[in-house]
């Protein structure tokens, strides 16, 4: 009889059984974060930019910082930057907070239907992307929208999109906070997870193929490494040696899947560079320092034609996925209190005060300007009208870029969206 | 064929003019493209140095280098995505699918994000890209070497599809794609890169040198996207077809001795319904045939479209031949094809009401 039996392997084994990953805690449970290894700040080595790959694998396991709990920079990462930079970081992130404060309770007060917070994250962001260049293209997922606040975007022109109104750049057609601006080098957000990593490798080897300067990169959460795209942008980074940033904020949740269920209990994400033959650095997220460093050691990399980056900032989110999920349901509210690498904003804070440059009146007085200027761009943007409180665009926009000419079977259907129009509301405007 | 399509010397008909097979023509489109616009590039599996496997960019990389036209992973996800954000920098992308088979892992970066880009950032990023892709049966591909996936493309807004018919078309029709700012899809009928195929599979294949749409001008120019061809003038019927299935329907008529009017559609979305309407008005009857599988094929829509737009000039119900709603079979495929048996009856039908 051919084959080899089936009997033979089994023996005494047991049954087979199913791994299926469950996080540390749940609602209700007390918190132990111990087993996260929270490194020394300063610790960790810096290589040569342009080093092998290799040579930053051991990186991949390790976790880059800076920040101490004196509250001082340490070690070869410390990007040594200038008291004005590291108050303008500061400014951001203070901005960006307020934003989310006000932007949350508007979608509560039904001036939107959708919000997304990035409390925690914010370093992640705003550190990662000063130290890019201004005209480096950004692919963003959907909770960097501390990148548009630190690169100057208008808040106005970003609340707008937010309530869909009549002065929304976008026409009212993309989810709120889906943002797009060419101009401040921020590419158009995809609410389908992941599609713009392999966008931004080929974005990067298009400048490259043009001998351009520009580089570009690019965010994904810790859940969406999972997906396809993402690891078609990690081979072809690697095949071409693309002039790219793969930033994975782990944030430890995906809605309310933990990073478990994208690999996390086998592998840190930083170690999936390792496979592919890339430089990987895994660096404190809640550690602005640290997160500038190592984005900016990644950038000069790739500037130097020396190849791809993947980054994961280790970090936490403190709050909910959206407006629409309530975490209650299905992890610990001790895990924000708990979190060993601290708040973003309160550790840069820290820093600058301890440097003698910074107090508490000073960042009261900046909380509070920032909160006023949202305010003020809020009610700017709300004359403009606020989601679900009429139509704000004209109908014939629905209709128009979906190609760049109108082809005849959309000029019909939007003849017919016009006599609907006049049915419903007469020769006038909707309400 | 081997070495460079490029250097190769034009084969010519007796009539002296420039006769190219369907391979030849592509080549010669993208050689075109590449030469005008710096922006154009083509890469794909086997693309670059090997010229692909049906040998469509063969010489292209010896031509324009390296960083212009070369190989890609065996990643569809992957080469779409970074031919989405090569068009988003600026470039002209025209990236190979080896198969129409294929193309599936692709899927996402071609629906939700080449065909939305324009609209989601309200035309502040585009997707001027060209998808080739060698697609339909007729070789003995089996499952998945074979399929006609056009219909799942119509259905997208926001992309083009076009299937062309002879190397002429074939070389005019891409330079539009290539020159158009919006996503194509350009599937090219694999039956008829080196022939035309009237559906006969047990005959001798015959070659494109003596077919007269083998002639194809040398240099630049284009065939308008959403203009069909009048193949052939007829007051009995209209046949829409496109692809492979021009010829075998066109050569049906023929033996039929039937004054069937038939319609090469060239470019499905846009469509050129003008074409369509003014001919089902004249013959009052329409057949329909394509090669993919039948349920929500594209020859529902235009059937839909027929019957809404001309249904008081019908004087038959409105037919329609394709493949069946199999996976497309191996040793059966002439079974599965719809050949000239299957539209021969259509057809009967058609002229006894």
């Amino acid at each position: 009889m051919a084959g080899n039996g089936t009997n033979d392997r089994r023996g005494n084994l047991p049954p087979l059984s199913l791994h299926v990953p469950e996080p540390n805690f749940r609602p209700g449970d007390a918190v132990d974060f111990s087993h996260i290894g929270v490194t020394e700040p300063g610790a960790q080595p810096r290589p040569d930019e342009a080093c092998e790959a290799a040579e930053t694998h051991p990186l991949c396991n390790d976790l880059i910082r800076v920040l101490g709990d004196d509250d001082k920079a340490h070690g070869p990462w410390d990007p040594k930057l200038d008291p004005d930079t590291l108050r303008r970081m500061l400014q951001a992130m203070a901005t960006t907070r307020a934003f989310d404060e006000r932007m949350f309770r508007g979608q509560r007060q039904g001036k939107t239907s959708f919000y997304m917070k990035c409390t925690g994250e914010e370093a992640t962001s705003i550190s990662a992307s000063m130290a890019l260049a201004d005209d480096d293209m950004v692919f963003p997922s959907y909770r960097q929208q501390g990148i548009l606040i630190q690169r100057g975007y208008p808040l106005v022109e970003m609340i707008n999109q937010i309530y869909s109104n009549a002065g929304d750049k976008l026409k009212g057609r993309q989810l709120p906070i889906m943002y797009c601006s060419r101009e401040h080098s921020f590419y158009t957000i995809s609410g389908n997870l992941a599609t713009q990593l392999p966008q931004a490798v080929g974005y990067s080897m298009a400048s490259a193929i043009k001998g351009d300067t520009r580089i570009a990169a690019t965010w994904v959460g810790d859940g969406s490494t999972a997906e396809g795209d993402f690891h078609a942008a990690c081979t072809f980074a690697s095949v071409y040696r693309a002039p790219v940033i793969l930033n994975v904020v782990n944030n430890q949740w995906a809605i309310s899947s933990f990073s478990g269920f994208a690999g996390a209990e086998n592998a840190t994400f930083a170690a999936r560079a390792i496979g592919y033959g890339i430089a990987g650095l895994r660096v404190d997220g809640n550690d602005a320092l640290a997160c500038y460093a190592a984005e900016r050691w990644a950038a000069n990399r790739a500037r130097a034609n020396a190849g791809p980056t993947l980054i994961e900032f280790f970090s936490y989110r403190a709050e909910g996925h959206s407006t629409s999920d309530d975490p209650s349901g299905y992890r610990s509210a001790q895990e924000r209190e708990e979190w060993p690498l601290g708040d973003p904003v309160m550790r840069l804070k820290k820093h600058l005060i301890a440097l003698g440059e910074w107090d508490e009146e000073r960042q009261e007085e900046m909380d509070r300007k920032a909160a006023e200027a949202v305010k003020a761009a809020t009610k700017e943007a709300e004359k403009l009208g606020t989601l679900g409180h009429g139509m704000h665009q004209p109908f014939e926009t629905m209709f128009e870029d979906v190609y760049e000419e109108m082809p005849w079977h959309l000029r019909e259907q939007c003849e017919q969206s016009l006599r609907e129009k006049e049915i419903k509301f007469g020769k006038g405007d909707p309400k | 064929m081997s070495g460079s399509q490029t250097k190769k010397k034009p084969q010519q008909g007796a009539d002296g003019e420039r006769r190219l097979n369907m391979i030849e023509a592509i080549n010669d489109a993208l050689d075109v493209m590449m030469e005008r616009d710096e922006n154009v590039v083509v890469f794909g599996e086997d693309a670059g140095y090997f010229g692909g496997v049906f040998r469509c960019t063969a010489g292209l990389q010896e031509k324009y280098g390296k960083s212009r036209a070369f190989d890609a992973p065996i990643s569809e996800c992957g080469i779409m995505g970074v031919a989405v954000g090569m068009g988003a920098y600026g470039l002209r992308p025209v990236p190979e699918i080896q198969f129409a088979d294929y193309i599936y892992p692709g899927y996402d970066q071609i629906v939700s994000e080449a065909a939305r880009l324009r609209y989601r950032s309200a035309g502040e990023f585009t997707s001027p890209i060209t998808i080739r892709s060698p697609y339909g049966g007729g070789i003995f591909g089996g499952q998945t070497h074979s399929q006609s996936p056009e219909a799942l493309f119509t259905h997208i807004s926001g992309v083009k599809t076009v299937v062309p018919s002879t190397p002429h078309d074939a070389k005019g029709l891409l330079i539009a794609a290539i020159e158009d700012n919006d996503p194509v899809l350009f599937f090219e009928p694999k039956r008829i890169y080196n022939g035309p195929f009237e559906g006969y599979y047990d005959k001798p294949a015959a070659a494109w040198r003596s077919h007269p749409d083998s002639a194809t001008p040398e240099g630049y120019y284009k065939i308008e996207l959403g203009k069909a061809n009048v193949v052939r003038e007829g007051e009995a019927l209209t046949v829409l077809a496109y692809g492979t299935m021009v010829h075998v329907a066109k050569k049906v008529c023929e033996e039929k001795g039937v004054d069937a009017e038939v319609i090469d559609l060239r470019s499905l979305v846009p469509l050129d319904i003008d074409t369509i309407e003014a001919s089902v008005e004249k013959t009052g009857k329409c057949l329909i045939v394509h090669e993919a599988s039948r349920t929500s094929g594209f020859g529902a829509e235009l059937s839909a479209l027929v019957q809404e737009r001309c249904f008081y000039h019908l004087e038959a119900p409105i037919e329609r031949v394709t493949g069946f709603d199999t996976p497309y079979p191996h040793s059966l495929e002439w079974a599965y094809f719809p050949g000239p048996v299957r539209i021969g009856q259509a057809i009967d039908r058609l002229l006894q009401e």
